[in-house]
């Protein structure tokens, strides 16, 4: 048995689940109550047992995303008690076990909400905006072969140890379901301040920067309004730090800019 | 069938750059009227799709996730071998060329892991060019430690989030094509079935996993770097959604599937919590450079420990059995991960195992802790610290870490020859998907070099020898081949869609799960593997007959997706039983308990079993047909595997 408390009892609760068929459709929320969850359970694995007895019933299974179930895909999402992945700070929803739920609980189970996340199918996203932002500049220009030697370039520890935790951004779009602007903001400053920082990324910042917020505009995500909701409520701790050195990186981009 | 390797002729050293010149070339203006197609981008895909709308190729990519960055490279911690040797250690492309082989227990080609190890030193080249921040040393230079057994330090990583950062390094040198409209992706797309014209493959059919559309692609050339098949252990490390639906329905198609049983039993996982478990969690094998293994000395202790009279804290220094160190003083814990997944069985089978269930083992960092402090304890292994305490609810730094062996890694695959084209014309085979590098056990470190080398630095080249030889002429998706396998997709899904039977999908993939693990994972006889056949066979049936299936193929369907692969494990769960009762001999992560020395380690039966079994379908039920490829090895030699 795991956890540090064999004798967790196992619980019931109740779930509050959105469900919607397609993209079209309207959605509405749906009751379901569960018995006998144990709190070892990671939540993924509750939404399992749920699923087990809809499919049994002959009912619709609850779509929703998840894959690695290790906390580094991205793929898992969820809007839990009005939480994106839930109420445990710096974790993932498949990473959420029920231990932090309590016996008769109800929990409510929403998508992301966002205008440029629409709803695939009941719990699932479309975040395809999130792709498009990449391609519109989230790389440095090296085709494969011909680069220099890895040791070439020395990089201070600090320096690399900063873009490192720019660059664990897992692309889950918790961030933008927190933020009240659906804003990208923190999102697309990872990649920006991880490639800014680096030598390798700074022959081209100022493209790079101008045209990833380019893009998340045209995708329809929300300006950033400083709540750092979005910072608070991230699963791998990206921080705040980043917007500031996207809006640097920004206006320094435009101030000498060649295409104005 | 002549299985024909390929392999080009020449000293070892020599032969790649030999065949780099050897192979026909597309001429640059030439390249955009080839289309290819890549299944699958992890490191493998995504660097092969990149590294082909680079030379001009045009690329379609698909992927079953909703974006090319969640592939389950994503997950791999520890790091990335490359023989640099920064580390004046003395480590060589011969080393770890020779280690590999080694750590393979000589059950892989000489020449294509030879290879591998002569492009790892790119690997590292390219991505720190494209900005991967790897671990750094405070002189700026880049950081290596010492992984899974090898006695140089020649790994690479990036704190414990290696396979992250090389898959968005390979993922944003594919946007970069995506944007420049040379490779055009399809995520949310699965591959269900491949396309053969005149004997060569031309194309996929595939489902969009939103919409439920049945679509055909045509192309070229076809490459499948779709990952391993673990997952027909229902529980194991990888992703929930990594499945062998890809390779295998082109197994069906006829490319062979090379060594099936070498699966790899990774020693440090979580151990299982319940039966509502859903996937097993990883533990990276560099916490044994810190983390010493042990058991108590004697089954009571480990029995009153169970019980709850006492606690780990209890057990003495004395009463302890740290059973790799006292077994294998050279290694100690840092034995490969067969041998040490083999060790872990061996003391709980004995009665000695930890936890309620008894298997577990610890892993203790106290003596580390001492030594080198909490904090420096916590830069190694701090996510992976916080990981296991988010499962278990137990903190690592106070308790040692409970842990057990799990099905992490397949090292059979699609047969491919050097070129990685499989014996189908036309169609290759990367990374996991394929056979070919890791032999019988693959070392720690090596998965990502070997993605990143197939899709990178050998399929760029490879694949435009056969392009060459290939007319520009396309084959419409109107053509008979497609709509015969497009109308062949439709009737299965239908038919799953129609059993309305009474068990779900998950309940047969674990009873496909228990009868893999208990008769083909860590240890396995013949008898067993003979009555996993039977019992296989049994569920597979009952399978068509009562598996319950709802919805329809037109909509976002995830009972029907798990439906088609795991109907395709119940096929390839029966060929992993076949090979490994046809492999009478020991070897790696194949344990046959009938060969084994007196101190069971794995016997290897040389004289007889030096070859790749590669098993040719001949229909669902039928016995499949071996073809052996001999392995020549002129440039190691056999011996007994000893890390004594």
């Amino acid at each position: 048995m795991a956890g540090s408390n064999p004798n967790a009892k196992p619980m019931d609760i109740t779930l509050k689940v959105w469900r919607q068929k397609d993209r079209n459709a309207i959605g509405q929320m749906v009751t379901y109550p569960l018995k006998g969850i144990s709190p070892d359970m990671s939540f993924l694995e509750m939404l399992d047992v749920l699923n087990e007895d809809l499919l049994l019933k002959g009912e619709d299974p609850v779509a929703f995303d998840h894959d690695c179930r290790e906390g580094i895909c991205g793929m898992c999402s969820l809007f839990i008690n009005g939480r994106p992945h839930g109420p445990e700070r710096g974790t993932t929803t498949c990473q959420l076990h029920m231990r932090h739920f309590k016996d008769g609980d109800t929990i409510t189970i929403e998508p992301w909400r966002a205008a440029a996340f629409p709803v695939h199918k009941d719990l699932v996203v479309d975040r395809s905006a999130f792709d498009r932002i990449q391609q519109a500049g989230g790389y440095v220009s090296v085709n494969t072969g011909g680069v220099p030697d890895a040791n070439a370039i020395p990089i201070p520890k600090s320096i690399a140890d900063k873009a490192f935790d720019a660059a664990t951004c897992i692309g889950c779009g918790a961030c933008v379901a927190a933020c009240k602007n659906a804003s990208a903001m923190l999102f697309v400053s990872a990649k920006v301040s991880q490639l800014a920082m680096l030598p390798q990324g700074k022959t081209e910042r100022k493209t790079r920067v101008e045209n990833m917020v380019a893009q998340m505009d045209i995708e329809g995500f929300g300006a950033c309004t400083n709540t750092g909701a979005c910072a608070a409520e991230c699963p791998v701790g990206i921080s705040l730090e980043n917007i500031n050195m996207l809006r640097s990186e920004f206006v320094y981009a435009k101030a000498t800019s060649e295409n104005v | 069938m002549i299985l024909d390797s390929r392999i080009p002729e020449g000293p070892l050293a020599e032969k790649w750059e030999k065949h780099k010149f050897d192979v026909k070339l597309v001429n640059p203006a030439n390249k955009r009227k080839y289309d290819i197609i890549v299944v699958g981008t992890g490191l493998a895909g995504a660097s092969a799709a990149a590294s082909f709308g680079e030379l001009g190729y045009n690329v379609k990519a698909f992927c079953f996730q909703d974006t090319p960055r969640r592939a389950h490279s994503i997950a791999a911690q520890g790091g990335i071998n490359a023989a640099k040797n920064y580390q004046n250690d003395g480590d060589s492309v011969f080393r770890l060329f020779y280690d590999t082989v080694k750590g393979g227990d000589y059950r892989a080609r000489e020449a294509n892991v030879y290879r591998l190890a002569q492009v790892s030193v790119d690997i590292i080249d390219q991505c720190v060019a494209q900005g991967v921040p790897f671990a750094r040393e405070y002189g700026g230079l880049l950081a290596n430690r010492s992984f899974g057994g090898a006695q140089v330090s020649r790994t690479f990583y990036a704190r414990g989030q290696t396979g992250q950062q090389l898959l968005l390094g390979a993922y944003s040198a594919l946007n970069r094509q995506i944007a420049y409209g040379k490779v055009k992706m399809y995520p949310r797309t699965e591959m269900l079935d491949l396309v053969l014209v005149d004997g060569k493959a031309r194309g996929i059919v595939v489902r969009n996993l939103i919409t439920g559309k049945i679509e055909s692609h045509s192309a070229h050339a076809v490459v499948l770097a779709t990952g391993g098949y673990g997952n027909v252990f229902f529980l194991s490390t990888n992703a929930m959604g990594s499945n062998a639906t890809a390779a295998w329905r082109a197994h069906k198609k006829g490319a062979l599937f090379a060594n099936p049983c070498f699966t790899q039993i990774h020693p440090t996982c979580i151990p299982v919590s319940g039966e509502y478990q859903s996937k097993l969690t990883l533990m990276s094998e560099s916490l044994r450079n810190d983390g010493r293994v042990w058991v108590p000395k004697t089954v009571e202790t480990a029995q009153r420990l169970r019980n709850g009279e006492i606690t780990v804290n209890d057990i003495a220094e004395q009463d302890r059995d740290y059973y790799l160190e006292r077994k294998y003083p050279a290694f100690g814990n840092l034995v490969p991960r067969d041998v040490a997944s083999r060790n872990a069985k061996l003391v709980c089978d004995e009665g000695r195992g930890v936890g309620a269930s008894g298997l577990a083992v610890y892993l203790d960092f106290a003596d580390a802790i001492k030594r080198d402090s909490q904090p420096a304890i916590a830069a190694k292994y701090g996510n992976l610290f916080e990981m296991y305490a988010k499962i278990t609810d137990e903190n690592p730094y106070e308790r040692p870490m409970r842990i057990y062996p799990a099905v992490h890694y397949t090292m059979g695959g699609l047969w491919v020859d050097y070129n990685l084209m499989t014996n189908v014309p036309g169609l290759y085979a990367a990374g996991e998907a394929n056979f070919s590098d890791h032999g019988a056990n693959r070392l720690g470190a090596s998965a990502l070099m070997q993605g990143l080398a197939d899709g990178y630095f050998v399929l760029p080249y490879t694949i435009g020898d056969y392009l060459a030889k290939t007319l520009y002429d396309k084959v419409p998706v109107d053509h008979p081949a497609f709509i015969e396998a497009e109308q062949a997709v439709i009737s299965k899904n239908n038919q799953l869609l129609s059993i309305n039977g009474t068990r779900t999908v998950d309940d047969f993939h674990k009873a496909l799960g228990l009868i893999m693990w208990e008769y083909c994972g860590m240890a396995r006889n013949a008898e067993g593997l003979q009555f996993a056949k039977q019992e296989i066979r049994k569920l597979r049936d009952e399978f068509w007959r009562d598996v319950k299936v709802v919805g329809v193929n037109e909509e976002l369907n995830i009972t029907l997706e798990k439906a088609n692969r795991v109907a395709d494990f119940l096929e390839l769960g029966e060929l992993m039983v076949e090979d490994a009762l046809n492999r009478n001999e020991s070897c790696g992560g194949h344990f046959r308990e009938e060969y084994q020395t007196p101190e069971n380690e794995a016997l290897r039966d040389d004289e007889n079993y030096t070859y790749v079994a590669a098993w040719e379908f001949t229909g669902v039920g039928n016995e499949p047909v071996l073809h052996k490829e001999e392995l020549k090895f002129e440039n190691v030699k056999l011996t007994q595997r000893s890390y004594k």
